[in-house]
């Protein structure tokens, strides 16, 4: 017993330490965002690890939003909206000019805040990715990807006798675990979560907060949530917005019970500030 | 700590609700340590009826506090300071029930040690260090209202010299019962009278600590110098 606790502690720090030597897979290094006239984000340099959730809260309007969007250039497609800055995903900076935008989203997923599957069935939806990359050729192969996205997302059991039937069909917790099937079926190495379950009843959010748990085994993962109990339940860091400015980033646990910054207590422990 | 008021006005009454309940019990607990000692000096063995009648509404309230905190952690999800401050809350309620507990063990045994004869400076000594142990109680409520985690640390360190008092009694106890053991009654009596001090000090200096983790989110860093030597202390007998 005291072996086997020894032995998993040392694994874990080994563990630890081999993320550590990685580096972080994404670092974002004076990232500004101009709607117009308009500054949304204030130099933002924040670095994500490999294999951990980081949550991004803060009041609405903080930005938080805005630079998720930064992460896939998502803002890209706001014609007002101006990026400075670089995003480094990987050793690439992915502002550079000669960054294929549709291959980097197929590098970094997203999910959003209201479940937006495709008006087409069940399996279409999580094969559309690995379609239009064309990372899959092969109908065995297709069946294949789409039978492991479904069953990790854990929707694959509730859905595998109906395969055909319209997405859009499926209760609002399954749609949004489809959402997800179908974001993890191009192998993406981040995936990006707007406020996923803000639309969910408390038992599809548990089981979106269990496989988010899951995924992070295999994925990094970064999730912008309003509710402090979902940030402190899901992720390990946990990064402050405030007025287009990164307040405080760091473990979940030291944010949630002794913030440096009153501006975090103040809208950790809802205060008037 | 950050004083601005939440956005929910009945959060913060639930709070400040905590903070009198805990300050009525810390003020029951410290009225009982104060008579406890009354009682055994100055024999007064009514007031051993008073404390435990105060006892039963200290461990009432002991309830209440557990009851509105639990109310609070479920309604409120209580983050930050009023996490650590809910927390504390019912981490220092079981700390004053323990005090006043070894505060009614003292005032059940001064009707003993009433009709036994004094011995040397024992009745001074223990009146000593009750008098530390009262003004470190005091002392840490004070911190605790002020949230002033420099005053709790100052008090958490004078348990060093209830701990010291304690070993020179427990010394000078042994001696006497050496001497003649017809005083071992008193001698044991005193023993423990001098032990349920003690550990109202060890208490109190464990409410200091968490006064300190309140209010700045961690606990005090420096390992607190460890007094109390009674477990080994021995009397050769061929002295």
């Amino acid at each position: 017993m005291l072996n086997n606790s020894v032995e998993s502690e040392q694994k874990m720090s080994e563990f630890e330490k081999t993320l550590d030597e990685n580096g972080p897979i994404i670092q974002a290094k004076g990232v500004e965002v101009y709607y117009g006239e308009k500054q949304a984000l204030f130099g933002i340099d924040l670095d994500f690890q490999k294999h951990q959730v980081t949550s991004l809260i803060g009041p609405s309007g903080c930005g938080k939003s805005t630079f998720l969007r930064c992460i896939n250039r998502m803002n890209d497609l706001v014609d007002i909206a101006r990026v400075k800055g670089q995003v480094i995903i990987e050793n690439q900076n992915i502002y550079s000019n000669d960054v294929d935008v549709v291959a980097l989203r197929a590098h970094v997923g997203m999910v959003f805040q209201k479940p937006n599957p495709f008006p087409k069935s069940i399996y279409d939806n999580v094969a559309y990715g690995p379609r239009i990359h064309k990372t899959v050729t092969s109908k065995d192969e297709m069946d294949y990807v789409v039978e492991h996205s479904l069953k990790r997302a854990g929707l694959w059991d509730e859905v595998k006798d109906r395969l055909q039937e319209q997405g859009t069909g499926l209760s609002g917790g399954q749609q949004q675990r489809l959402c997800i099937a179908r974001a993890i079926a191009i192998e993406p190495k981040v995936i990006l979560m707007d406020e996923p379950c803000s639309a969910l009843d408390p038992i599809a959010t548990a089981v979106v907060e269990e496989l988010i748990d899951e995924l992070r085994e295999r994925f990094t993962i970064i999730i912008v949530t309003h509710s402090m109990q979902q940030a402190a339940r899901v992720s390990q860091k946990t990064a402050f917005f405030h007025l287009g400015n990164l307040v405080e980033h760091g473990d979940t646990d030291q944010i949630f019970t002794n913030p440096q910054d009153d501006r975090t207590e103040n809208y950790i422990t809802g205060r008037i500030g | 700590m950050n004083k601005d008021a939440h956005i929910v006005t009945s959060f913060d009454n639930d709070l400040k609700t905590v903070e009198t309940l805990v300050l009525e019990m810390a003020g029951l607990v410290e009225a009982q340590v104060n008579d406890c000692v009354t009682c055994l000096l100055k024999q007064d063995l009514e007031l051993v009826e008073s404390i435990r009648a105060s006892d039963k509404r200290v461990d009432q309230l002991e309830t209440e506090i557990g009851d509105m905190a639990i109310r609070i952690l479920v309604q409120r999800q209580p983050m930050a300071q009023d996490l650590r401050a809910v927390v504390v809350a019912l981490k220092m309620v079981s700390n004053l029930e323990r005090i006043g507990d070894y505060a009614k063990n003292v005032a059940k045994r001064a009707s003993v040690v009433t009709e036994l004869t004094p011995l040397g400076s024992s009745n001074e000594t223990i009146s000593r260090m009750s008098e530390i142990v009262q003004e470190m109680i005091k002392g840490v409520v004070d911190s605790y209202v002020a949230r002033d985690k420099d005053m709790a640390d100052h008090w958490r360190h004078k348990d060093e010299d209830v701990d010291l008092i304690h070993n020179t009694l427990f010394r000078e106890l042994l001696t006497y019962m050496m001497e003649n053991p017809r005083n071992i009654t008193s001698c044991m009596h005193l023993l423990f009278i001098a032990k349920n001090f003690e550990r109202m000090g060890d208490h109190t200096t464990n409410i200091a600590e968490q006064v300190h983790y309140m209010v700045s989110g961690a606990l005090p860093d420096d390992d607190r110098a460890k007094s109390d030597l009674t477990s080994s202390i021995t009397v050769d007998l061929d002295e």
